[in-house]
């Protein structure tokens, strides 16, 4: 057990080298530093020194691991377009992305779940037929066009909902929450579900695959057997054995989701870190880029660590797997 | 040639093709989105980009069968005056174009990684695999912006604009070659024990030479359904992209940029901008992928 979290710490740890070495790369593109800093007229010597103090006179591998230290701090630098810390970006954008990432995930779950139960159980009745159709089609439709379908039809000739902004926000703290207005709730409506509906047709077609799956299995026939109602077969032994997988799944998506929050926040000028990188990648603003890139990559291989350990604690058939073929 | 056409037209993918209502109908409705994209410049009722024949007063006329709108204008007008008929004609040229051009490069490089990473095995394979397994953990999307943020830094915005559409397909084509890898890596441990393999290793033909000769055209049947779905997703990736402003610039818009530029008027009651090249859009991917499922489904030998 122990064995088996240590590599895979160090498998992520090896991961985040990788992303962080890529955003330290990112730096290289933007030209050099110490030239856009001087006036034209410094001589060799003023260049030298100030390469000598900004340290870009050490190897490269020294260089990095300043970087890697700074990032570790937090710091990634001064943002070239809005002139402030990076971090501290970041860190005011951040609540307003997770609060939309959970949201949406949130939504997949209590409406995937029940979607993919149904389409399960009822076969061939023609809702489901109309549900898994209609999660082709969403499948096929690009998320910012969903986006713009529902602003039109909701905010813009039905106006109910409104298409731009989180509304008014309430400060916690470091956080702040559009949970707990009015507006910051209706705000939250239509983006939440442009960014929820990947996860709702993904939830519903996995519940539906393993819920097949499971009611094959002997342990269902055995339940039936033992004339047990079909409520209590199907939500009370088949449900449970559903969930693993899919709360695993939900949980890599969820990385996912806090990336593809990019194209969501731009249909609805959303005021999250998706946002700021997309204007980032506009204006070639490097730190923030590299900042982003490396916060998402924390997030992703987090996630999946978790993930991981958690699967290795709640299933127990891995252990044995792995004690059989001689602690592999 | 006309042996394989007949043997095509009396096998059984044709069969499965005929029996298959919707995915007729999807061909078909592929085949007219292809040809009035390949075909735009002399059948669209009108030359969008011709600034002569624009005229202002036409701007924002609505679709000939609302009220205000006018007959030679089918889809209505933009905010220039051009038909919007034409530019989503000439709009898919671009976005088919960028997504079919992204989907080959992609193959290149992906069949490419992967007959190495398969055949020679080792460190090579060990690395080559590694760095497709850190890739698939992010979404393609966010790897392609990455390519774009980082080429707009290293050729500056004045000339970025002209290469736009090429950094394009390759961020599209370096965010999807794993599959490709993946796939033919897959086939390649399988095919390089084989006997084929072995007899042309005997008579002394070179590593390269076996590689694309011999194993390539053995493991390539997964890899045109892998292609065909992969159209739809790079369409999907390239107006997604063009849509968040990093893709082809507005002088010659893709869909995904006509869909951008319509969504500025879509407050003022213009709707028709941006609904009808989302439309064009989602018909053309959904016919794309309705294609790909059935192409999985039907060169599949399990399921026959």
């Amino acid at each position: 057990m122990l064995a088996f979290i240590i590599r895979r710490l160090l498998q992520s740890i090896l991961v985040m080298l990788a992303v962080g070495f890529i955003a330290f790369s990112l730096f290289n593109f933007t030209g050099d530093p110490v030239s856009l800093m001087l006036p034209p007229e410094a001589t060799q010597a003023d260049r030298d020194e100030v390469r000598k103090t900004l340290g870009l006179d050490q190897p490269a591998y020294v260089q990095f691991s300043v970087f890697v230290k700074n990032a570790l701090q937090g710091n990634f630098g001064i943002s070239l377009r809005l002139g402030r810390p990076v971090s501290q970006l970041l860190v005011e954008r951040l609540p307003a992305t997770l609060e939309l990432a959970m949201t949406a995930a949130v939504l997949g779950l209590m409406i995937g779940i029940p979607m993919g139960i149904f389409t399960a159980l009822k076969r061939d009745s023609w809702t489901s037929k109309i549900f898994l159709t209609g999660s082709l089609i969403g499948v096929s439709l690009p998320n910012f066009l969903i986006g713009i379908f529902l602003i039109l039809i909701f905010a813009v000739w039905l106006g109910w909902l409104p298409s731009f902004g989180r509304g008014d926000v309430t400060q916690l703290g470091y956080w702040s929450t559009g949970f707990l207005t009015e507006s910051g709730l209706k705000a939250l409506v239509l983006p939440a579900i442009t960014l929820g509906f990947y996860p709702v047709t993904l939830i519903m077609r996995l519940v539906r695959a393993e819920m097949l799956e499971v009611l094959r299995t002997d342990y269902i026939k055995f339940a039936r057997a033992r004339g047990l109602t079909n409520n209590a077969v199907h939500f009370g032994h088949a449900l449970k054995n559903t969930l693993v997988p899919v709360i695993t799944i939900t949980g890599l998506q969820l990385g996912g989701l806090i990336a593809f929050a990019i194209i969501t926040e731009t249909v609805f000028q959303w005021p999250g870190m998706g946002l700021l990188f997309i204007q980032a990648v506009q204006f070639a603003d490097i730190p923030v880029m590299a900042a982003y890139l490396c916060l998402i990559g924390f997030i992703f291989v987090s996630i999946n660590l978790l993930v991981d350990v958690l699967y290795y604690v709640v299933d127990p058939r891995l252990r044995v797997d792995r004690a059989t073929s001689g602690g592999h | 040639m006309v042996d394989l056409f007949k043997r095509f037209f009396d096998g059984d993918i044709w069969y499965s093709f005929k029996q298959n209502r919707l995915v007729m109908v999807a061909a078909t409705v592929a085949l007219v989105c292809l040809l009035a994209a390949i075909f735009a410049p002399w059948v669209a009722p009108h030359n969008p980009f011709d600034l002569k024949t624009l005229n202002l007063l036409d701007a924002f006329s609505p679709p000939a069968w609302v009220e205000a709108g006018k007959a030679q204008f089918l889809l209505g007008t933009d905010d220039q005056g051009r038909d919007v008929l034409s530019t989503i004609m000439h709009g898919s040229r671009v976005s088919l174009i960028v997504g079919i051009c992204a989907v080959f490069l992609s193959m290149v490089i992906g069949i490419t990684l992967g007959l190495i990473s398969g055949y020679v095995g080792g460190a090579v394979d060990a690395f080559i695999m590694r760095v497709a397994d850190i890739q698939l953990s992010f979404p393609a999307i966010l790897i392609a912006l990455l390519i774009d943020g980082v080429a707009r830094a290293v050729i500056g915005k004045e000339h970025h604009d002209q290469v736009a559409v090429y950094v394009l397909i390759f961020a599209i084509a370096a965010s999807g070659w794993v599959q490709y890898a993946r796939t033919v890596r897959g086939s390649t441990l399988v095919e390089r024990n084989k006997e084929y393999v072995q007899a042309a290793r005997v008579i002394g033909r070179q590593p390269l030479a076996i590689m694309f000769s011999h194993v390539l055209p053995n493991v390539l049947g997964p890899v045109m359904v892998l292609a065909t779905l992969h159209v739809g997703t790079a369409i999907i990736t390239e107006a997604t992209l063009s849509f968040l402003g990093v893709g082809v610039p507005p002088t010659q818009p893709s869909l995904g940029t006509l869909i951008r530029v319509g969504n500025d008027y879509l407050f003022s009651g213009e709707w028709w901008i941006t609904v009808f090249p989302g439309l064009a859009l989602v018909v053309l991917v959904l016919s794309i992928n309705i294609i790909g499922d059935w192409l999985r489904d039907a060169l599949n030998p399990k399921l026959r």
